[in-house]
């Protein structure tokens, strides 16, 4: 699709939100069963699998750090996941985001439990549609609470970007590809804030109210991740009995 | 219900004294670590629902032999990190050469971990009259989060389970539960725990294995002419504890069955 002429009119954007409204979601908890926890998770048009091994053994030795567990993040796009087929394996891309999620998740969790040890997380993107940094992260996230591994807290995340010279939240295909700004923001519920980029220009008020969208997008996020986590158990817990 | 679920992050308390496993403490105030189910009785501690097994001394856990070194077993014990047996934690005297004849790669013991270090060097040792190589019967995987529920209040489940499958059921620390006795009972204590693990999370869980158990063996143990009361099929749950069978002799315990079976029968009425 070419440029559209106008992303937003009267309030309303090409794809029917508004712009401070967040894409559809959609979480699933505990969906692989060899993983010790796993996640789905749909964003809008965003389909991600999140899978989280260990605390384990790691392989080779000399990455094991004596005091701490160190924490591996590999985020793939599958060949699949957009138009036009992508080159499959890691690429300059894929390697960045892996690192910045990775670093917006360490700081949650208490590696220092675990010495010797690693825990692996792995992102596949089945389907991209903007913000999958911040899909895999929210996926991410929910995996590891679901592998039982001790954490300060969740952590969430989504985008900020510029179109049209409005912010807008969580932005879509579209609005990525020929926006003016994109920022995609992690944090906890404590407002901590885990993961911040900036690709585009905004002024500095603009980054201000522009972060601010973005936790309280995040803070909806929350909401969701927790309920995915509770609805895991809650399904026995009312039935009782199989009976 | 004194227990709630919580994910990592949950406000629990004030009372920072009594925080305990599964929390952390911070600005003064005690927070969930761990997604799982939260007490907050007097000691203030968050129960996972998942999560591997992490060693700690005094642990009773069966372990699989996985390397034979010069002077060491090396085994594994479903946690990060691996279980050290020295020779000289064996019971009796052994040459540094027949080690792998008295305990070979693939066979499992029952151990107890003698010590922890800080940097997690798990020392086993076998020094003990309940310890031993383990030569029959079958090993049973289970989530370690889960182990409390297996062995109940004081014990109270093992016995549950010990008295209606006419098996042996050891449960070891580390999520592995060892049981013993003839083939078909073995596959009802095996499916009595694949409920206890898909349920341990909710409450009444010994009054729901109670009765399952009586209803499954109305099954199991149908005598010609007998009409169990009551006959329903019951779902089970997926099986997902990993089975390793060890070559199980059936003469053990089947004269004891007719006896026991009685027993259970005057229960149902």
């Amino acid at each position: 699709m070419s440029k559209p002429e106008k992303f937003i009119e009267d309030g309303i954007r090409l794809d029917g939100r508004k712009i401070d409204e967040l894409r559809p979601i959609k979480f699933e908890v505990g969906i692989l069963n060899r993983a010790d926890g796993s996640c789905y998770l749909e964003m809008g048009g965003n389909k991600v699998v999140a899978a989280v091994y260990g605390p384990r053994e790691v392989h080779p030795r000399h990455m094991q750090k004596s005091t701490t567990a160190i924490v591996r993040y590999k985020y793939n796009m599958a060949s699949f996941s957009v138009e036009d087929r992508k080159r499959p394996g890691p690429d300059r891309r894929s390697t960045e985001v892996s690192k910045v999620s990775r670093q917006a998740l360490e700081p949650v969790i208490f590696v220092e439990k675990y010495p010797r040890s690693v825990i692996d997380i792995f992102v596949e993107v089945l389907q991209a549609d903007a913000g999958t940094r911040a899909a895999g992260i929210n996926a991410a996230s929910v995996a590891l609470a679901d592998a039982g591994i001790p954490m300060k807290c969740l952590v969430s995340a989504c985008a900020v970007g510029k179109v049209d010279d409005t912010l807008v939240l969580d932005l879509n295909k579209d609005e990525d590809n020929y926006g003016q700004a994109d920022v995609p923001v992690a944090v906890t519920p404590g407002g901590n804030i885990t993961l911040l980029q900036m690709d585009g220009h905004l002024t500095s008020d603009e980054f201000k109210t522009g972060l601010e969208m973005a936790k309280k997008g995040c803070a909806d996020i929350y909401k969701l991740q927790k309920a995915a986590l509770m609805a895991k158990y809650s399904d026995d817990t009312e039935g009782g009995s199989n009976e | 219900m004194d227990k709630k679920i919580v994910i990592p992050g949950d406000y629990l308390s004030d009372d920072v004294k009594n925080a305990n496993d599964g929390t952390y403490v911070e600005d003064g105030k005690v927070f969930a670590a761990v997604y799982g189910l939260a007490s907050l009785k007097n000691n203030i501690k968050v129960v996972p629902l998942s999560g591997r097994y992490i060693p700690k001394r005094g642990d009773i856990v069966v372990a699989t032999i996985s390397e034979v070194t010069h002077s060491n077993w090396i085994a594994d014990i479903r946690s990060p990190y691996d279980g050290l047996l020295h020779i000289s934690e064996f019971p009796k005297r052994i040459d540094n050469d027949d080690m792998a004849k008295h305990l070979n790669v693939g066979e499992s013991v029952m151990a107890l971990v003698k010590d922890v270090d800080p940097i997690m060097k798990v020392e086993l040792t076998l020094n003990d009259r309940r310890l031993g190589r383990i030569d029959e019967g079958r090993i049973i995987e289970v989530t370690p989060s889960k182990v409390p529920r297996m062995i109940g209040r004081s014990g109270s489940m093992i016995t549950l389970l010990k008295n209606n499958t006419n098996c042996n059921v050891f449960v070891g620390q580390n999520g592995r539960i060892w049981i013993t006795g003839n083939e078909k009972d073995m596959d009802f204590a095996e499916k009595a725990i694949a409920k206890i693990e898909n349920e341990s999370h909710v409450s009444g869980l010994t009054e729901r294995i109670t009765s399952f158990l009586k209803k499954e063996k109305g099954e199991n143990f149908e005598e010609p002419g007998y009409e169990p009361e009551i006959k329903e099929e019951i779902e089970t749950g997926e099986e997902e504890g990993k089975i390793k069978d060890t070559p199980a002799d059936e003469e053990t315990v089947k004269e004891d069955k007719s006896g026991i079976l009685d027993e259970l029968l005057g229960d149902e009425e």
